[in-house]
């Protein structure tokens, strides 16, 4: 119980920071219209190019906008060596972690639900018709991103090249999921559920998950404490 | 009687660096140490290595016997760095209150709020850190290293840059701290003001213990007398 209470407490500090200097979203979100807008220029979206393009397009504006984001979750904490001060209070790294990660998910989601009714309207895309199962996808995948992303945010926090560093090392990790889900995403735009012939895919998003959440909870200690 | 905070054989090292070689000194209950050296002593190695922020290459580190790093110790330390960690875009209230759950404190916000009064920012309790001066934000600092009501203090440089207030209130909730049996270690090179309070001192010389024992009246009377002695002059 306590350790709920101490992940929440993280995670609404870190919503709250955020929300009141809109910084790393407002930056997040433009990024993420601009290059839809843009590559809705480059391709004719007819039928059969959205079909090929859309879960590859929508993943690799989500992973570039998602790195903006997560750049600033241990950042955000060398302003005035705050880093200091939740390290030598009495939390597990775990908590700290944990509730990093879960703002860090909220606010990846919400620029994530903002962008797809804009790529719906720009690649006139009706993505709407597997809703749920294409929910599922994103909230899994998003998760894997925020996990892998929060981590190396914490590995990556004293490096004076910290805004390269982290898409170098997040990237090469999330290729699983990131292929998982572009695969998923292009066949349920294309309004195909999920059948067995894709299913692994989705197993394969749950397990990069799970393999990555645990991984991280039990390095961050590590990481934290040189 | 177990030290308050024992450091025995400590090394630490900086890729093959040694910024601390084999420091060995401790501080009993109720004590005030003062760490003197010049800049790039290890003052603050010593002191962050204490405070669990980084892990001894060799030695040990014990805080009433216990690993600086266990939850329990960490409850009852309280640690003033060269940054006054507390966040921008929060109020003074809501960075306490933060730190107060943190703590995990029966009551957050009552704390906080008598922290913020003693510290004389209750005025202005809800006013984000940004907006606040550089007096007001080293007072905010105090308060929030104080707020748990931490029996072991770790200060680095703790008079460095303060106003005329926020000395005063730092020395207060010091000589506070010292008469409740708080123990006290603090880096710093404003030798007068540190002596006056200090029962105990270390000079740190290039990553090594020079001198360590208790303040005597030479030390408080002439405060460069331990540097003639036992630095490197």
């Amino acid at each position: 119980m306590a350790f709920a209470r101490q992940v929440f407490v993280i995670m609404a500090k870190d919503l709250r920071a955020e929300l009141r200097t809109k910084e790393a979203i407002n930056a997040s979100l433009s990024f993420a219209l601009v290059v839809l807008l843009l590559f809705s220029f480059a391709f004719d979206p007819d039928e059969e190019t959205v079909r090929t393009i859309s879960g590859g397009l929508l993943w690799i504006v989500f992973a570039f906008a998602g790195t903006l984001l997560l750049n600033r979750s241990f950042a955000r904490e060398l302003n005035n060596d705050c880093l200091d001060a939740l390290i030598s209070a009495p939390i597990p790294g775990a908590a700290l972690f944990l509730g990093k990660a879960l703002a860090n998910f909220v606010l990846v989601l919400a620029v994530e639900l903002i962008a797809l009714p804009l790529f719906g309207v720009f690649y006139n895309v009706h993505w709407t018709t597997q809703f749920g199962q294409l929910m599922l996808v994103i909230l899994l995948a998003t998760w894997g991103m925020t996990v892998t992303g929060t981590i190396f945010s914490a590995l990556t926090v004293n490096i004076r090249l910290r805004e390269v560093m982290l898409p170098i090392l997040n990237f090469p990790i999330l290729i699983p999921a990131l292929l998982g889900a572009m695969q998923l995403t292009s066949a349920l735009v294309a309004g195909q559920p999920i059948t067995s012939a894709n299913e692994s895919w989705l197993k394969m998003l749950i397990g990069f998950d799970i393999m990555y959440t645990a991984v991280s909870l039990v390095l961050v200690e590590v990481i934290l404490v040189s | 009687m177990t030290p308050a905070v024992q450091v025995s054989s400590l090394w630490k090292f900086y890729g093959d660096y040694p910024a601390l070689k084999d420091v060995t000194l401790d501080a009993p209950p109720g004590a005030c140490l003062a760490l003197i050296g010049r800049n790039g002593a290890g003052k603050t190695t010593l002191l962050r290595t204490v405070a669990g922020f980084s892990r001894p290459g060799k030695g040990a580190i014990s805080v009433f016997g216990a690993p600086p790093r266990d939850a329990g110790t960490r409850r009852y330390m309280g640690y003033i760095g060269h940054g006054i960690s507390v966040y921008d875009e929060l109020s003074a209230l809501e960075n306490l209150v933060l730190y107060g759950k943190l703590y995990g404190l029966a009551d957050p916000r009552r704390s906080a709020l008598e922290w913020l009064e003693r510290t004389g920012l209750e005025r202005v309790k809800n006013g984000l850190v940004r907006e606040f001066s550089r007096g007001m934000r080293q007072r905010l600092a105090v308060a929030r290293a104080f707020l748990h009501e931490p029996k072991v203090l770790l200060l680095d440089e703790p008079f460095t840059a303060l106003d005329d207030r926020a000395i005063a209130v730092l020395q207060g909730v010091l000589r506070e701290a010292l008469a409740a049996g708080k123990t006290i270690v603090m880096s710093t090179h404003q030798l007068r003001e540190a002596l006056e309070l200090a029962t105990h001192v270390a000079l740190l010389n290039r990553g090594q213990v020079a001198f360590h024992g208790p303040c005597t009246p030479e030390m408080v009377s002439d405060p460069g007398w331990v540097y003639a002695r036992y630095g490197e002059g």
